[in-house]
This record gives C-alpha cells, structure tokens and sequence, in this order.
C-alpha cells in the first residue's frame, strides 16, 4: 500500500464516561499513542474497553475529556467524519451488499466512482487474500474470511486510526492465531495506528508494541509487553497478565528498590517494590510467577510439599503446599532429565531473582 | 430474514398437522366459494340460465369498473399513508429505552383495542361539519366556513389508515428490530450520512417487514365494510358496499357473486405482487 496515509497519533486525554444509566464505564483515561503503534486495550469483561473504543470512533459523546487525533480534537466531529476504520467483533458485514459492494461501501459514501471503487475492492480484496470472492453474499463467506472482509472494508477507508473490538473471539485457535498474524501484517504494511480491545492476555502481548491494561474503568498500566509482564504496577496486572502465585507476608525493611519480606509461608525474601514504596511492617502480597521459582538444595527460601506434578510438554508444573497451608505453583523447564519429585516430598524454594518478586501493599 | 431457523426444516413436519385447519377451510370457506362461483355463472337471478353475463356487465359497465378502480386505489392510499407514517413509528420504536417502547407499544396497539364502530363514529365527531377539527380552525380564525372532511376520499382514507396502522407498524417493528445495531454504526464509522445509512442498509435489510405490513394494511383497506360507509357516506361507493347493495337491497344474487369473485382475483393480483416483491427481497437480510 504505497499510497496509504502514515498512521496519525491518538491521544486520549483524561476521558471519563457514565452512562445516563449512573454506571461510570470509564474513569479518567490517559493514553498518548503514536502514529503506526499498535496499541492493545487489554481487560477483563466489563471493564470498559467497549466504551472506550466507542468514544475514539464517536458513537459515543465522553462525559469529560478530549480525544486529539494527529493535531485535531475530533469531540465535535460525528463518526462518519472522524475517519476512524472499525472491525466489529461480529463483523457487522452488510448481509445484502455482495462483498465487493460491502468493501467499497465506505468509498461509495465519498463519492468515488464506480470503477475506481471496483478497482480498489478488488485490490483490497487481493490485499486480505480473498481475490475470488467479490461477487458471493457475506453469508456465503466462513468467519475468518468474512473478518478479513471487514478488515478490507474498513481499510478501504484509509482510516488514520483503526479499532479492533475483540476481533478474534469468536474464532476458533487455529484461525485465530492465522488472522492475529494477518491483521500484525497489514497493520505493518498500512502503518495505520491500530487500536486492539481484548480480554486476551496472550494476543496482547503477542500482537501489540504497547499493552493499556483496564481494570473497572480505570487505566491500570500502559507499557510494553515486558514492561506489562515483567514489571506490573499494580497487584491486578500481575495477576491478570500471566499466571502468578501470591503470598501474603509482613515488610521486614525496604528502601525504593528493594524490599525484604517474611512471607507467612515461613521465609525473609527479596522482592521489589512494585507499587511505590513499602512501610515497614506493613502487610504486602508477594506474587512470584510458578517460572520464576526454583527448588533449592540449601536452608534458603522456603518449605513446601509437593501435591501434584502436571507433565505440559516443554514444562512441568509442580503443586506445592507451603507451611501456612497455602498452594504454590512452580513450573520447571524439562531440560534432559528433571530430577523426579514424589508426591509428598519435602522441598525448599526460593524466587530466581530479586526482581522477580514483585510486593504490592496488602489491599484491606 | 425470514429463513427457518436452523434446529429443523418446517417442511419436514407432517401435513396431517394440518388436517383440522384444513378441513375447517374446506367447510366453511371453499365450499362458499365454490358455491358463489357456482352462482356468479348465471345470467338470470332466478340462477336458471348458465353464462357469463354477469362477468360481461361488470367489465363493461364503466360505473362497476369505476367503483373496483377507486376500492383498489383507496388501498394504495391508505397503504401508503400508514408506510410513511408507521415507518418513523417503527424506527422510533428501535431507538427509544424500554419505558418508551412499552408506551408507543400501547398507542399502536390502541386501534385493536377498541370496537370498528366505536373508533367510526369517533372519527365521525371528528371529522364532522361541526366537528372538533371544524370548530378548532373555525375557532381560530383560519375558515370562515367548516370544511367538507367527512363523505370524502381524504376523510375515509384518513379513518382508515389510523384503523390499520398496527398492521403495518407491528410487521414493521419486527423486521427492524432484526437488523443488527453495528450494521447502522459501521455503515456510519465508513463515512456514510443518516440518509445514505437509511435508504442503502436500514430500509433494504427492512424490506420484508414493508412487504408484510403492506400486504396487511391493503387487503385490510379494501374490505373494510364499517368505515368504508360510514366514513364515506353515501356518495363513495367501494366494493363491499356494492356487493351489499346488490345481495342484500336488489337480490342480485348472481351479480353479487360475479362482483366477490372479480373483486376477490383483484385482491389476490395485488397481494401476488406483493409476495413476489417479498420473495425477492428474502435474499437480504438472516445472515
Ligand atoms: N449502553 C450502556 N448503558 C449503561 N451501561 C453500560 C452500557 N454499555 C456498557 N455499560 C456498562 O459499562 C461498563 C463497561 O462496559 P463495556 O465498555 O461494554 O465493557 P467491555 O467492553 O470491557 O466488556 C459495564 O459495567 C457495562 O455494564
Ligand atoms: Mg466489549
């Protein structure tokens, strides 16, 4: 696409929404994004992903704050001029319109002719590999290929900004990771800045330069993938990027870059100072992810017994119980042979590194 | 639209489901009507000389043709009346919270509600030369003399489409509220005005609704005997009436029957459009 529009920036300035219902959907989100990222809105079910994505497209008027496309403030603009591309989650292809007539739709409405308009379906059509199924109805068409239509068509647009509301839910895995690859691949052809809502951690990380995680309408973080999994800011991101165990346990010292804990399983640990800094003898919850445990031969970290071991290909992940009763999970790379661990045997572990131990002050 | 649910065919149902129903038309509507058939082919009133003479005075006596033009042209009217103002209704109906819907819900409704005469004479009131709408301009100024509303084509078409406005509204309502709501935000988010919206995805995809609903609100129209007269008075003459004359104060039983059937086949060219119109529209919509 040689003649496609380099993506334009979103920026989303201090947008809170409620509903005439009194339901506050989103409350005082910031996002800078830049021109040609691929942003990821990534949050449980009903955390207000939707609405957000209503309010960059224009459906919906925010109750406070702006939205600032390249150098506009589009609030005033109704969607049909924002040029702003959208894939609904069902699709919403046109039932009635043939697929090349749903593709040029968006041109049909700028008042280009038809040719032209017969020409660039086609090319788009090509673009998203279905050159063969112009003249068929939508109905006629499998889910992945009529999500590629919907892409075409709003690609057809040359949108500064497109919206992707949860465009792979209803796909079965294979298909979705084929079309996960397909959207990264024309995004990065189109350099269109992209906006993904999803609930799915994994297409998140895979798919987006930046992941927004939400939670109850707030904004919780907004980083990098390994920013996001590595480096949560909040007990909610670590717990919902990822697997992780959490263990609560009493601060012993900390300064701003570290913070010794002793866990109530029975143990002074290491860990960083996750969101901001940490009193003494506070409460915290420790969250370890189960790969960044590790059973040690010596007297350091803590005890635990071994419950049930789960053989998952490439790892093996272990059920420990610890002193205070508590279930811990520890996953182990099979590298050669691992050492068998009986059920019942007793063991000791311990975080690989400091920094893999992320302590958040103890909510209640 | 309009496609049988996946869970099972309908045609593969066994037709002696159908038998009570069946028979029930056999005795009392086939059976009339191959009875009327039977008379309409009698020249005489007496029903001793068979031939077509009845069916050749009626398609030659320019006053018969002249009231079947003017029945089959009262439909059109009272038809289109309801789709334009039945369609706001209907769209309005799709777009208002659940309160509101419930309200407009009722005031469709209303007309079945209430009893043909009941809602006759109260246009009768209305429509009247000193009627509420008379007095109300005469009131204020804008006539001097009551207009001449009631016993003209305008008052009865008017009646009458209030009378059959639910059956146009409540195909109509369905049919809309089958259209996904994303297709209106897409064809919006892709550039597209309310208009264009309306006319190349709204109206299209609510096609078999408009069909279904015309279909309805015209064969309802056209026989409407109760305000047909009374709305109309003596000088309209619409086909039930005619019949009614012929049967009832003439006994003209044959020509009366001549007149069912001839105004029977008219209805059914009519609706046959209109179900041909439907079927063509079928391939839109239900994806
Ligand atoms: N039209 C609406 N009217 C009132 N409340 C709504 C409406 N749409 C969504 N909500 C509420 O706003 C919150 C966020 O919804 P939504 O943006 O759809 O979340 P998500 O897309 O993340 O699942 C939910 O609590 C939901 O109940
Ligand atoms: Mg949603």
């Amino acid at each position: 696409m040689a003649d496609a529009p380099s993506g334009r920036s979103l920026v989303v300035d201090a947008v809170t929404h409620r509903y005439p219902s009194g339901a506050l959907a989103v409350e005082n989100i910031n996002l800078d994004i830049k021109g040609g990222e691929i942003i990821a809105l990534l949050g449980p079910s009903g955390c207000g992903k939707t609405t957000l994505l209503r309010i960059i497209a224009g459906f919906i008027a925010q109750t406070q704050g702006r939205i600032i496309i390249g150098d506009d403030i589009v609030d005033a603009l109704p969607p049909n001029k924002r040029a702003v591309g959208i894939v609904f989650q069902n699709y919403a292809l046109f039932p009635h319109l043939s697929i090349s007539e749903n593709v040029a739709y968006g041109l049909a409405a700028r008042g280009i002719d038809n040719v032209t308009r017969q020409r660039e379906a086609q090319r788009l059509l090509e673009l998203v590999q279905l050159p063969t199924m112009a003249e068929r109805l939508p109905r006629q068409l499998s889910g992945g290929q009529q999500q590629r239509v919907a892409l075409a068509r709003a690609l057809a647009i040359k949108p500064s900004i497109l919206l992707l509301d949860e465009p792979f839910a209803a796909l079965d895995k294979n298909l979705r990771l084929d079309m996960q690859i397909e959207v990264k691949r024309l995004q990065r052809v189109s350099g269109i800045t992209t906006l993904i809502v999803t609930h799915d951690q994994e297409e998140a990380l895979s798919m987006a330069d930046r992941v927004a995680v939400l939670s109850h309408g707030k904004l919780e973080q907004f980083g990098s993938p390994s920013d996001v999994y590595d480096r949560p800011q909040t007990l909610f991101v670590n717990t919902f990027v990822g697997s992780t165990n959490r263990m609560p346990g009493v601060v012993v010292s900390a300064d701003r870059t570290a913070a010794k804990v002793r866990l109530d399983a029975g143990a002074e640990i290491i860990a960083r100072p996750a969101g901001g800094t940490l009193s003494e003898g506070g409460r915290v919850t420790v969250c370890i992810r189960p790969e960044h445990l590790q059973f040690v031969g010596d007297e350091t970290g803590f005890a635990g017994v071994i419950g049930m071991s789960l053989p998952l290909g490439a790892t093996v992940v272990h059920e420990v119980t610890t002193a205070d009763g508590s279930g811990v999970k520890v996953s182990q790379a099979r590298i050669g042979e691992t050492r068998a661990l009986e059920n019942g045997a007793a063991v000791r572990l311990a975080p690989l590194a400091p920094s893999l131990a992320n302590a958040f002050p103890a909510t209640l | 639209m309009g496609a049988a649910p996946a869970s099972r065919d309908v045609t593969s149902y066994g037709m002696g489901l159908a038998a009570p129903l069946a028979l029930f038309f056999l005795v009392f509507f086939v059976a009339p009507l191959l009875q009327l058939f039977w008379l309409s082919l009698h020249n005489d009133t007496a029903g001793l000389q068979w031939g077509l003479g009845q069916y050749l005075h009626f398609l030659t006596d320019p006053f018969s043709l002249g009231v079947l033009g003017s029945t089959l042209l009262l439909g059109a009217e009272v038809t289109a009346v309801c789709l334009v103002l039945g369609f706001p209704i209907a769209w309005l109906y799709q777009r208002v919270g659940p309160r509101l819907q419930t309200i407009i819900i009722l005031i469709v409704l209303l007309p079945l509600l209430t009893s043909v005469v009941v809602r006759t004479f109260a246009w009768i009131v209305i429509l009247g030369r000193q009627g509420i709408i008379n007095a109300t301009l005469q009131w204020l100024g804008v006539i001097d003399t009551p207009l001449k509303l009631l016993y003209t084509q305008f008052g009865v078409v008017i009646a009458l489409a209030q009378v059959q406005m639910p059956l146009m509204t409540l195909p109509l309502i369905t049919a809309l509220g089958r259209i996904d709501p994303n297709l209106d935000d897409a064809s919006c988010s892709l550039g597209a005005g309310s208009w264009r919206t309306f006319f190349r995805i709204v109206l299209p995809l609510s096609l078999p609704g408009v069909i279904a609903g015309c279909t309805l609100t015209y064969a309802a129209a056209i026989t409407a005997f109760i305000t047909q007269s009374l709305v109309g008075g003596g000088q309209m003459l619409f086909m039930p009436m005619y019949l009614y004359q012929q049967a009832s104060t003439l006994q003209n039983w044959p020509f009366a029957a001549a007149i069912s059937i001839i105004f029977l086949l008219a209805v059914l060219a009519v609706v046959s459009v209109f179900t041909t119109l439907g079927r063509m529209s079928r391939g839109y919509g239900g994806a």
